[in-house]
């Protein structure tokens, strides 16, 4: 009895599963699929990589340019980041615990720089502070750079990093009702009170999974910053445009060893992810009563 | 039921809506806008002029038809894919699970060299390839290739969930009562899980139409063959032509819009026939 309500893993019984023939096979398609689209490309980066030894790959990764990239594409995470969540909770707070006309067509709007192509999402920063921009006379003679400069690079990573966290935290706080905070707040707790010590606790874990998914994009981005960034060599250049610079300049072991801390990162990103996955749907077990 | 939800206790409500739209408005909305505007001012005929241009034109086929059949390699796999990560058990199984968000981590411009290399001639899967004549990258082949890989988690994470809260019951009932496990699987549960299916496809699709980062390196750039169109603005842009980039950019962001509005329709068919 107890057995078939535990759901997830069911013992593969006569007559509900495939034969094994079919279990076997189509395990072999879909680890085959995987293997040849996920694995070998990310064992070849790290082989390239390291083809021409520990030495090259440590003058590869600690030349200055790169350096410098490394910090940039740091930098404008940790803009980006922080903005998107105070963004993303104030959107969450809104529309989790309040209801309003509108609130559907808001949620679709934050989701719109999902549906915009990477090279878009750059380029209307370019029509906008562009040198023929909407604003691009009045930057001009006030002398400030946005476009091929580093605001426009933090600007466009804001954007493509944009929905992240807001569209993880709104279904959480949806489904936590607000019952609550307003029993928090008719016991006298004062509203950040309420927020820090009732609304946080609840959707920690769906803001810590949208903070990585968040930083992951932010520090990943290509197209919209490729489009903004002028590609100045240790001025306008991130991590991932350091690394198209290398791999035109058929300087391939090079843009390797940089493309290598990016897979790292992706790698920390998915083992961080799993944690919080794996914690997420334990917390959940006793609320999911249905 | 709006008005009674209103006289809640909770405060920030006016703050946080506020912040909301001002933030909203000032990294997203105002940006976007400069695109109507800009295609505006620029009148019918100057953009018929660029988007009928024959490398324009060239650049969407390309765009949209390796998108499509990504979409549709990602489509069969992704099905396989994620009804053996939901029904089956094989050691290693998390690990498995956990990688297949890899696209989603990797950052394009690396998966795009990666594949460059790996689909090269003289690469470790382009030069087996070589031999039986069938050339990879720097083909429209190759472009379609790259778009598998970025668009692969989408079928696989909208499928999965649905698969595993699948009510074995249903199943049960149709095998008790003579069916057999083919008739269950084809028209029982594929019928169920077509709404979610066709929401992965098209994100697949829509993600791949406007993908760059992952493209650029494999697809040569020849006009004509492989150029994508997300290049051919970037192109534009770098002769500041601005007009005719936006131009382009007009039509990928209808193309992206209709993919989305699609989508969202789908999610509400799913909800409806998945409450029962």
């Amino acid at each position: 009895m107890a057995h078939v309500q535990t759901g997830r893993t069911r013992d593969p019984k006569k007559g509900l599963t495939e034969p094994a023939p079919v279990r076997w096979l189509l395990t072999a398609v879909a680890l085959g699929f995987l293997f040849l689209f996920l694995a070998v490309p990310l064992v070849a980066v790290f082989t390239e990589a390291f083809r021409l030894g520990w030495s090259a790959y440590l003058t590869a990764v600690a030349e200055p340019d790169a350096m410098a990239a490394l910090k940039l594409t740091l930098t404008a995470a940790a803009i980006a980041v922080p903005a998107n969540l105070i963004f993303g909770v104030a959107a969450a707070w809104a529309i989790g615990k309040f209801q309003f006309r509108g609130k559907q067509l808001l949620i679709t709007l934050i989701d719109l720089p999902f549906a915009v192509s990477p090279v878009i999402s750059g380029m209307v920063f370019i029509l906008l502070f562009g040198r023929q921009g909407y604003l691009g006379n009045w930057l001009m003679d006030n002398d400030i750079r946005v476009v091929f400069a580093i605001p426009g690079i933090v600007l466009a990573t804001i954007f493509v990093s944009f929905p992240f966290v807001a569209r993880e935290i709104i279904p959480v706080m949806e489904a936590t009702g607000s019952q609550e905070e307003e029993a928090a707040r008719v016991l006298g707790a004062g509203g950040l009170q309420t927020f820090f010590r009732v609304t946080l606790p609840n959707i920690k874990w769906g803001l810590l999974y949208g903070v990585i998914l968040c930083n992951a994009r932010a520090m990943g981005e290509f197209g919209a910053v490729s489009v903004v960034s002028g590609h100045i060599r240790g001025v306008t250049n991130t991590l991932p445009l350091h690394v198209e610079i290398l791999y035109n300049e058929y300087q391939f072991q090079a843009a390797f060893a940089v493309a290598s801390i990016l897979a790292f990162l992706a790698l920390v990103t998915l083992v961080l992810k799993t944690i919080v996955e794996y914690r997420t749907r334990r917390s959940m077990e006793p609320v999911h009563g249905n | 039921m709006a008005r009674v939800k209103r006289s809640t206790v909770l405060p920030g409500f006016r703050l946080t809506l506020g912040f909301t739209i001002f933030y909203l408005c000032l990294i997203v909305l105002v940006p976007l806008m400069t695109l109507p505007a800009r295609t505006a001012a620029m009148g019918w005929s100057a953009i018929w002029q660029t988007i009928s241009d024959p490398r324009v034109v060239a650049s969407y086929k390309l765009s949209v038809g390796a998108a499509l059949m990504a979409a549709c390699v990602n489509a069969v796999f992704g099905l396989i894919v994620a009804w053996v990560l939901a029904r089956y058990q094989f050691p290693g199984k998390r690990v498995v699970d956990a990688f297949i968000d890899l696209p989603f981590a990797l950052p394009t411009a690396v998966a795009g060299i990666t594949l460059t290399t790996l689909y090269a001639p003289n690469g470790w899967l382009g030069a087996p390839l070589d031999k039986y004549g069938i050339k990879v990258a720097f083909t429209p082949l190759g472009i379609t290739i790259a778009l598998v890989f970025i668009g692969l988690p989408f079928v696989v994470r909208t499928l999965q969930p649905v698969i595993e809260d699948l009510d074995v019951e249903i199943e049960e009932a149709a095998t008790s009562l003579g069916a057999s496990r083919s008739y269950v699987l084809t028209r029982i549960i594929l019928p169920y899980l077509y709404p979610a299916w066709l929401t992965g496809f098209a994100l697949a699709f829509a993600r791949a139409v406007g993908e760059y980062g992952s493209v650029v390196f494999i697809s040569g750039n020849m006009p004509m063959r492989t150029e994508i169109a997300p290049l051919l603005i970037i192109t534009k842009l770098e002769q500041y032509d601005y007009a005719g980039a936006t131009a382009i950019a007009v039509v990928m962001l209808l193309i992206s819009f209709t993919l989305l509005l699609t989508v969202n329709a789908l999610q509400g068919w799913s909800s409806r026939k998945l409450a029962h």
